[in-house]
């Protein structure tokens, strides 16, 4: 996010894209339901009506796949009715003039008959965003998970560089990211091309920092995403690997070709709490301690580094998995260099941290960003980065003076559809995503009792209208299929989703849904089309 | 402008805006509250915290009595204490006396103000209400309306802090009750089981279901961290009894999100001491006789370490990949990079970001 959680309270418009805020990151929603309450207006733009629609000044329901049209429509309308901030533009961007002929095409009609929103509304929601400020937008998977994924976010930053809602109270270009740490787990490297604080790997001065820190030499080629890793798995490139704390086999694109690539790999080890389906395929599976065992940080959406407490021992025989990896890596590095072992060598062959706070240290040292942090710091509030010194009070708002990259760049990006649309044979669109009381693949909150009776099983959502003309009840046991696989699911019959939409979670190991999804990729951003596919949805 | 007024005597200086309570406890005056919660807004309608004001007639409730230039406040005079104890006389008339086996003891705001007032639970012959406990079929909130004073702060809460308004009051006079939406179950009336409710609740009437019974206030050692399911970032409190966690308290202090947590950061930790927890190292191996399918056996660390660091030291290079995680903290995934990048040599690590 550039501006933090709080500052939700200074909107006066909330644009919610491509985020079902109130069950996915349901603190924020409660902020933003508390905003309405105080009178700012909110605009909600998804293929679904989700709860947050219901109390939404402005809700449009555009067709899955289409946020560029969407997005370019709104920035042809606010340009056309000057509706847009020409002193930020003039002051703080480049690339406008450029930008600005790409969005002669989105004319009303032609958006209107491409996202399925009727004209009048376009007009009214780019009258509320680009006259009521400041605006926020706040975007999650519902923008990212597309084939198109980068370039919808470029077309809602270019919203906001319109309009000037960047780099001031109660606006700001606001992503909800999705796990507790994922914003962490980037900022400290655990990413292909990039060391911690977005250092690249490739970049010949950063690796040389690293390799002074390490005292190794490191290799200057990125490496493989997820589903790079496992295509190279399947292809016999990828040999070996370890996987802690996450459970592939469901939660990614085409969950047959997940389990196939991993069954390719000479040797497979899994860090985890549960024997979870990516687990059992495993050759050895070492228990990992879960949050309340340990002692840590999380950085969350808004770039907050928190505090994780230690409140009881690990489980039986758990271990961390800081000490798990220096376990491992110490072992290797006694077989691989056996002349150094037992000397008092400090380089990278020897991991003898004693405490998270001591990793801590050395990720302050060689990351800028985190360069302030100490847990003493942290303690109470945490602090948002970049926090470049031990004096600095944090960032909540990012972008207030200038740009990472000086000025704002208005980056033209153009609507295309998605990899795989409803045809003859696959006439329905299928869009996933989670639901309130439950977490990923349930590896978790499926073994929380009352989770369980909230939500028991996968439930379809399906229009009333293609019920009717299917023949289907709510409850009946559907059979979805897709080029790739097949699922059988009970029906939710409800106008939650539109016409030939779909939506299913990706909860359920009985109804697994990513067998049916798409591994089509946004080639930049390397993210799987997971919020559009092409099924069939029959009753059984 | 400072405002200027006297609190028993002594000379303080508000803020405009401020109501006669805030400023008091804003300078360390005690007064009792029930129905009063510093993140909702005030009602008035418990008058536990009624003081009296020069020229002003009656007992005034100080929640809801906005500070003025020259007042003249008194909080502790005998009427005060006289009408405290006749409204904590009057909710006992209808509260169950069962503080022993009662959630909420040492957690009570009732009990601490019939505590502080010393006000004896009378053999009153009145009417009492009788409603079923734990009627409420929901998996997390348990329901007993015995023990409502009728404060609302659940109302309130439901309505300020969720933004939800499942919570509301039905009937009049002694049949004034809580209910959930036009008196039907909560999940009925679309409650979203963040349990701010009963977080809020100052007495056991409204409970966190899967901790009954596994102990109260006194029994739990606190401690704070971060929650481990969506990127919010939220902190709370461990309610840790005998090495387990037992419960999760929300907390004013959490800096992200106050006393909000949903579902799930309230309600889900029941994982941690599941039955299922893998404790031990586990190896496959092959079955016992040709043709049986391998099976996990359990090892010990260093058996099962020695043999992941044989495996990998085989493949140091781009032959090896890691899938680091997004459930980790920032000190474990910083080790895992580089771990993959200085030990193995390769830059093939990644997360889940992307789904």
């Amino acid at each position: 996010m550039t501006n933090n959680i709080a500052d939700i309270d200074n909107c006066q418009t909330l644009f919610v894209i491509g985020s079902n805020t109130t069950e996915q990151h349901p603190v924020i929603g409660t902020r933003i339901r508390r905003a309405v309450r105080r009178g700012a207006k909110l605009i909600v733009a998804d293929p679904r009506s989700i709860d947050l629609a219901s109390i939404a000044t402005l809700y449009v329901r555009q067709r899955p796949g289409t946020d560029i049209a969407l997005l370019n429509g709104l920035a042809h309308i606010i340009l056309h009715s000057e509706w847009g901030d020409d002193e930020f533009i003039a002051a703080r961007t480049e690339g406008f003039d450029e930008w600005r002929k790409t969005l002669e095409a989105y004319t009303p009609a032609r958006v209107s008959e491409i996202t399925s929103i009727p004209v009048d509304d376009l007009f009214a929601v780019a009258r509320l965003y680009a006259t009521n400020k400041p605006s926020t937008i706040l975007y999650a998977m519902g923008i990212t998970q597309h084939t198109v994924g980068h370039n919808n976010v470029l077309a809602v930053a270019n919203l906001a560089l319109l309009t000037g809602n960047i780099g001031k109270p109660g606006a700001g270009v606001d992503p909800l990211r999705g796990q507790n740490n994922v914003q962490g787990a980037c900022d400290v490297g655990a990413l292909p091309a990039f060391y911690t604080g977005y250092q690249r790997v490739a970049d010949d001065a950063a690796r040389d920092k690293f390799e002074k820190a390490w005292g190794v030499k490191l290799s200057s080629k990125p490496g493989l995403t997820v589903g790079e890793m496992l295509r190279a798995a399947h292809e016999g490139r990828v040999k070996s690997m370890w996987i802690i704390g996450e459970n592939v086999a469901m939660s990614d694109p085409d969950a047959q070709h997940v389990v196939d690539s991993l069954k390719h790999l000479d040797f497979l080890v899994v860090s985890e709490l549960f024997m979870t389906e990516t687990a059992q395929l495993a050759d050895v599976v070492l228990p990992a301690a879960s949050f309340a065992e340990k002692e840590g940080t999380f950085s969350n959406t808004e770039r907050r580094v928190q505090r994780v407490r230690k409140a009881i021992e690990p489980i039986g025989e758990c271990r961390t998995d800081w000490q798990a990896v220096c376990d491992v890596a110490n072992r290797i590095s006694r077989i691989t260099h056996p002349e150094r072992s037992g000397a008092e060598s400090k380089d990278a062959t020897r991991w003898d941290y004693r405490s998270a706070e001591e990793i801590m240290h050395e990720i302050a040292s060689v990351t800028p960003s985190y360069s302030g942090i100490t847990y003493a710091r942290i303690d109470a509030r945490g602090l948002q980065w970049p926090v470049p010194n031990k004096d600095h009070p944090g960032t909540p708002i990012l972008h207030t003076e200038k740009f990472t990259r000086g000025k704002g760049l208005f980056s033209p990006v153009e609507h295309q559809e998605p990899a795989e649309n409803p045809d003859a044979q696959f006439p329905f669109t299928l869009t996933t995503g989670r639901i309130l009381p439950h977490y990923h693949t349930r590896s978790m909150t499926g073994r929380v009792a009352g989770l369980e009776q909230l939500a028991p099983e996968e439930r379809v959502e399906l229009h009333p209208d293609d019920a009717a003309r299917l023949g289907v009840d709510d409850g009946d046991w559907l059979r979805v299929s897709s080029r790739r696989g097949q699922v059988d699911a009970r029906a939710w019959v409800t106008d939650r989703v539109g016409h030939g939409v779909v939506f299913m979670t990706f909860h359920y190991a009985d109804a697994l849904t990513n067998a049916l999804t798409n591994t089509a990729m946004d080639p930049i951003a390397k993210i799987p089309e997971l919020k559009v596919c092409a099924v069939k949805v029959e009753k059984k | 402008m400072p405002i200027n007024l006297t609190i028993n005597g002594k000379p303080i200086q508000a803020r405009e805006g401020q109501t006669v309570l805030d400023a008091a406890r804003a300078n360390g005056v005690h007064i009792p509250t029930l129905c009063y919660h510093a993140d909702l807004s005030p009602v008035g309608a418990c008058r536990l915290c009624v003081v009296e004001v020069e020229k002003m007639r009656g007992l005034v409730a100080s929640c809801t009595l906005p500070v003025s230039e020259g007042m003249i406040v008194q909080t502790n005079t005998p009427k005060v204490v006289e009408e405290r104890k006749f409204v904590l006389e009057m909710l006992l008339t209808d509260h169950p006396n069962d503080c022993m086996i009662c959630e909420a003891d040492g957690g009570c705001e009732l009990q601490d103000a019939v505590y502080e007032y010393q006000v004896a639970w009378g053999d009153h012959k009145g009417k009492r209400h009788s409603y079923p406990i734990g009627a409420d079929p929901n998996p997390f909130v348990f329901t007993d309306f015995n023990k409502c004073i009728l404060c609302t702060r659940c109302v309130r809460a439901c309505a300020e802090i969720q933004g939800r308004n499942v919570w509301g009051v039905a009937n009049r006079g002694f049949n004034d009750k809580i209910v959930a939406g036009a008196d039907v179950e909560m999940l009925q009336a679309g409650c979203e089981q963040c349990g701010a409710c009963a977080a809020y609740c100052p007495t056991g009437a409204l409970t966190d279901k899967p901790s009954r019974g596994k102990g109260r206030a006194q029994h739990f050692k606190k401690v704070t961290t971060t929650c481990v399911y969506c990127g919010v970032g939220c902190n709370f409190d461990f309610n840790v009894r005998d090495g387990k966690v037992v419960k999760v308290t929300s907390t004013r202090d959490a800096y992200v999100n106050g006393m909000a947590l949903c579902v799930k950061g309230r309600y889900g930790y029941e994982f941690i001491h599941h039955p299922d927890r893998l404790t031990k190292p586990l190896i496959k191996k092959d079955g016992a006789s040709h043709g049986d399918a391998p099976r996990f056996v359990e090892s010990s660390w260093d058996e099962a370490l020695n043999l992941v660091a044989t495996k990998l030291a085989q493949h140091q290079g781009d032959e090896f990949a890691l899938l680091a995680s997004a459930k980790a903290t920032n000190e474990e995934n910083y080790l895992f990079q580089k771990f993959t990048r200085a030990v193995m040599r390769t830059n093939n690590v990644d997360h889940c970001a992307r789904l």
